[in-house]
């Protein structure tokens, strides 16, 4: 299946994708509308260190999913390799933070966990972090043994 | 081939998910004495607390033994096992043979001996769905409830009725809340919040003795109630094993297959004991993850794929009345305390390792890139620890590391 | 007395911008700035050089760069920029510097040539359902067959360099351009089958593996140059001169010269390169023939040689003597030619149009009856398709793109190379700078680039009934030029439209 990598010896610390995610993820049609004066809650996230060193980490839809098989409340499944979250069933309890690996799951404010999805609901075929992404630093690709 | 399960939990549907990815054609049954579709135990208090509800707390869809091909026999208890016939017989007479069997059959609440306990009306447990719903039943605003045990199930069931009732108290023997996962402080931290909640604590004691509606502690005092809710712990379902023969101490005994002393039995779960990966000791980790992964080991091992869990981790996440705290591993070792304001985070380091933390508050953001690093065994000398302890981030890993993991 | 109002202004559009400040993280001339009191952007537009890098990446489009609306009191003598550099270089003492080519208003001869097509008696070609040849070698052509006592062809065709279509990358040194640049070129010449030139910085070792698509040069600095560089490449490029800066040599700041630059040049690092204006040891056709001999003898006369020069007054009566100075190829580069710093003066002053330069070389040549003993390059500003083939029509064998290979990886021509602080990781050796451009993408850029200019010219072709290069080279009956004086026109060998 298709996945979302990141080549960190591409990646500028722009911090695009954060707020492409944001604008993905927020339903609405518009950026600034989605965004402006906002605290942005993106599913993936950029880290930055001064001697330039930058890259985004998102969830990596692993096959074993450990989050899928944490979840107290069954909330987590798989759509088509996509690792997905059920908002109307999750409680918020913070097992899945506890064990994924990668950061990947993040409190969505109102009690939810949310993730990154691939933007499966609201795309073109390409997620808005990787279309975004001004030097294909983040790449969207079928891998070998992935 | 003909695979029986027994149970209807976390344990039970790793199982059959873990069967299906082997084989997709064998028979399964699945057996289980509670009468409803699987649903998710912890999230008992989520329900009395109007959290989540029947339908929601379902831990497969509807359409889940469907899907997977599994014969669902649910509100049917097994009562024996028999190893050499391979079959088990059900409480109504009926055999059902198998091929491969997993018990599942998780734990039951330890109600312990005090004098007068037994003819005090208005006395719950806590763990199945049905306890919930009889002790929903009971609840009233005017009640005042007292809770036996400021355990995860002791506290869970404290958040989720403080709304609904009059008052809770809550005791325990041990001299802190939480004491099988948090240390002192962080215990002290929680306990301040909850007190803040409104609820009232008697720790270091316990009850002595029960009268009609009334606890003598051993201290001295005396708590009114009109609700008991036991919850000082619970014992592993362990006799269907025990009873054929099969090995069993505190929780029934496998090896990292999930295979018990029995050929072709397996265990897994709540009912059985697993290797603490960071101390090395058997242990019975009563934990949603723990006992999902041990059932989908098993399922695997079943259905003839090799498979090993040898990576069990004591793990919680909880939330009590906002307030969220995540541990892992063991508290062993060199601790490595940092408190503010907003967050407490313990460390615990042995022979240059991770062995297990404790985050309380505002900073359990990425805490799963410390449970990795037990799990793993992560020598910490190959990572930036510094940097990881003030917030889990992956530019404490080497760019190789990374590439592995994100490239 | 010192302050001069910035030439541009920010305009940020607050009911548009969301404050993500990647115009901050990506502006290495820190003209942005985020103010986490009022939590909104700043500019320091004094600082701004209108590279629209952060116009670009602007998620929001609240971004635009206009040019400030800051006035003297007009004066059509005087304009703002003459009397703002006169402030500069009171202030200074120094020679002005700028980079890329000649901004000023001459006349593009390209925009008043019109090209041809056929109607009724000479059908045109569809070059989608008919072959169209876009190949051409570049070398010496040899003017008849010879054969042997058998009557078998006696091979010993001089050597060629083979394109799939008439572009080349014009030389740019690594050092005036990044890593990532240069591997961009070389990875698009090789994928489409044409050549990219080092130019004088020597050539980084990672790239000899695109040395068939490769062409090295040797300047007067002789940077990089030795006996495996030679060897690399497909061809030998001499650079006698420069379009952006004829009779200078270049100049590249020690600031650029860094690790592997440095290393590449076998200078050491942090020292200014300074190419001498001549080659030193060059004062005459027949010292030039020595160096092409010798190179032609290091390289064991396997590969052309090319000798470039800027267009400049008597360029034809130049590429005669080079035509006999055993070079194969000539390269002839325009005063619109970019370049990484030049003297103002020089870039804005000196020079020709290459449009004129090479219908007198071509012209010359034929007379001389020496055209085949070489092929004739030209560079200096092809902006498109079009222009190309004009060039073809007036003489050309093919053409180096710089300024429009550039523009395509993302430069937006600020001409603020000689700053070394490149928003778009092209004229930049910061490492922070350079990352910004992924060859990857760099390299698809030039690709489709190269691949849409083929397409149009094979249109442009077909549509005047020619289906081939060859065929259309100095074919000016397919050109016609409007609004030119009869001396143009007679320099550039064509009838005025109409005619």
């Amino acid at each position: 299946m298709k996945r979302v990598y990141v080549r960190e010896e591409w990646c500028l610390g722009c911090h695009l994708c954060e707020y492409n995610c944001a604008f993905s993820n927020s339903g609405q049609d518009d950026m600034v509308k989605a965004l402006k004066d906002k605290d942005i809650r993106p599913r993936i996230h950029v880290e930055d260190r001064a001697d330039g060193v930058h890259f985004a980490v998102s969830c990596r839809h692993c096959g074993d999913a450990l989050c899928l098989k944490s979840c107290i409340a069954g909330a987590i499944s798989k759509r088509d390799g996509v690792v997905c979250i059920d908002r109307d069933k999750c409680v918020g309890c913070y097992t899945c933070v506890l064990v994924c690996p990668y950061g990947a799951l993040r409190p969505s404010g109102d009690g939810p966990m949310e993730k990154c999805q691939l933007c499966l609901d609201s795309a073109a075929g390409e997620p808005a972090c990787v279309r975004g992404c001004p030097n294909r630093a983040i790449v969207f690709e079928e891998k070998e043994g992935a | 081939m003909g695979y029986v399960i027994i149970g209807n939990s976390a344990a039970a549907i790793g199982c059959v998910e873990g069967i299906r990815r082997v084989d997709k054609e064998g028979e399964i049954t699945l057996i289980a004495s509670e009468k409803h579709h699987t649903y998710s135990r912890p999230l008992i208090s989520y329900l009395l607390e109007g959290k989540t509800d029947l339908e929601r707390m379902k831990y497969r869809p509807d359409s889940f033994y469907r899907d997977m091909g599994v014969d669902a026999r649910l509100g049917v208890t097994v009562t024996a096992l028999c190893p050499r016939e391979r079959k088990v017989v059900c409480e109504n007479g009926e055999e059902i043979p198998y091929d491969k069997l997993l018990v599942a059959t998780g734990s039951a609440p330890f109600v312990p001996e005090i004098p007068g306990l037994e003819r005090v009306e208005g006395k719950f447990t806590f763990l199945s769905l049905a306890d919930a719903q009889a002790l929903e039943a009971a609840l009233t605003p005017e009640s005042r409830v007292f809770i036996l045990g400021a355990g995860l199930i002791g506290l869970k069931c404290a958040e989720g009725i403080a709304g609904r009732v009059k008052s809770v108290e809550i005791a325990d023997l041990a001299p802190q809340i939480l004491p099988s996962i948090l240390d002192e402080r962080a215990a002290r931290r929680v306990q301040n919040h909850l007190e803040r909640q409104g609820l009232r604590f008697h720790l270091g004691d316990t009850a002595a003795r029960f009268e009609k509606g009334r606890a003598f502690l051993k201290s001295g005092g005396t708590v009114d109630f009109d609700i008991l809710v036991v919850a000082v712990g619970v014992r592993p379902n362990v006799s269907l094993v025990k009873d054929a023969g099969g090995q069993a101490a505190r929780g029934i005994v496998t090896d990292d297959t999930g295979l018990t002393t029995l050929p072709d039995v397996y265990a897994a779960g709540d009912c059985c004991e697993s290797v603490d990966l960071t101390t090395g000791e058997r242990r019975v980790l009563a934990l949603l993850p723990n006992a999902y992964l041990q059932g989908e080991c098993a399922g695997k091992n079943m259905a003839g794929l090799p498979a090993r869990f040898d990576q069990a981790v004591a793990m919680n996440a909880m939330g009590l009345f906002g307030l969220h705290l995540i541990t892992a591993g063991s508290c062993r070792g060199e601790a490595l305390v940092q408190e503010d304001g907003g967050a407490y985070k313990a460390f615990f380091v042995e022979d240059g390792l991770l062995k297990g933390y404790i985050l309380v508050g505002d900073c359990l953001e990425n805490a799963g890139v410390y449970t990795a690093l037990i799990r793993e065994r992560t020598p910490l000398s190959t990572v930036d620890f510094g940097l990881l302890r003030e917030r889990p981030q992956f530019l404490a890993f080497s760019r190789e590391k990374r590439r592995e993991m994100f490239a | 007395m010192e302050w001069i109002y910035p030439e541009f202004e920010v305009i940020r559009d607050r009911d548009r911008c969301i404050a993500c400040r990647v115009c901050e993280r990506q502006c290495a001339n820190e003209v942005h700035r985020y103010d986490p009191e009022t939590k909104k952007m700043t500019a320091d537009e004094s600082k701004c050089v209108s590279c629209h890098r952060c116009v670009a990446l602007c998620p929001t489009r609240a971004l635009k760069i206009v040019k400030s609306g800051h006035t003297f009191r007009e004066n059509a003598n005087w304009s703002r920029q003459s009397m703002e550099e006169i402030y500069r270089q009171a202030g200074s003492g120094g020679v002005l510097l700028s980079s890329m080519g000649n901004p000023k208003e001459y006349p593009v001869y390209w925009d008043k040539l019109l090209l041809n097509a056929s109607q009724v008696t000479n059908p045109p070609i569809d070059p989608l359902r008919e072959p169209m040849e876009t190949k051409t070698f570049l070398g010496k052509k040899p003017t008849r067959v010879r054969r042997d006592e058998q009557g078998r062809i006696v091979p010993g065709l001089p050597p060629q360099l083979e394109l799939s279509t008439p572009i080349l990358f014009s030389a740019m040194s690594y050092g005036s351009i990044s890593y990532n640049a240069h591997q961009s070129l070389a990875q698009a010449a090789s994928e489409l089958g044409i050549f990219y030139n080092t130019g004088e910085g020597g050539l980084h070792r990672d790239f000899y593996q695109y040395g068939a698509n490769t062409i090295v040069q040797v300047a007067s600095g002789r940077f990089g140059v030795h006996k495996d560089y030679l060897n690399a490449g497909a061809a030998i490029e001499i650079k006698m001169g420069q379009g952006a800066k004829p009779g200078i040599g270049g100049h590249l700041p020690g600031a650029k010269i860094t690790g592997d630059v440095s290393r590449t040049r076998m200078i050491p690092a942090g020292t200014d390169a300074i190419s001498p204006a001549p080659h030193h040891d060059i004062y005459s056709i027949e010292d030039l023939r020595q160096l092409v001999y010798s190179l032609k003898e290091a390289t064991n006369y396997q590969k052309p040689v090319i000798v470039k020069i800027a267009a400049v007054h008597n360029v034809a009566a130049i590429a005669s003597g080079i035509a006999r100075s055993g070079a194969d190829v000539i390269a002839i580069d325009g005063f619109r030619g970019g370049t990484g710093a030049a003297p103002t003066r020089i870039r804005d002053n000196v020079g020709i149009p290459i449009e004129l330069a090479l219908a007198a070389v071509d012209q010359r040549l034929r007379e001389e009856g020496i055209r085949n003993e070489v092929s004739l390059l030209v560079g200096g500003s092809i902006r498109s398709s079009a222009d190309l083939l004009k060039a073809i029509l007036l003489g050309a064998d093919g053409a180096y793109i710089g300024t429009a290979a550039l523009l395509a990886l993302g430069c937006h021509l600020c001409r603020s190379c000689h700053s070394g602080r490149c928003n778009w990781g092209i004229a930049t050796q910061r490492p922070d700078l350079v990352k910004r451009l992924n060859p990857e993408v760099g390299a698809k850029r030039l690709v489709n680039l190269v691949t849409a200019w083929t397409h149009e010219l094979k249109e442009m072709m077909g549509g005047m009934g020619i289906n081939s290069i060859e065929a259309a080279r100095g074919n000016r009956l397919m050109l016609r030029g409007v609004g030119l004086t009869d001396a143009e026109l007679r320099v550039l060998g064509v009838k005025h439209a109409g005619e």
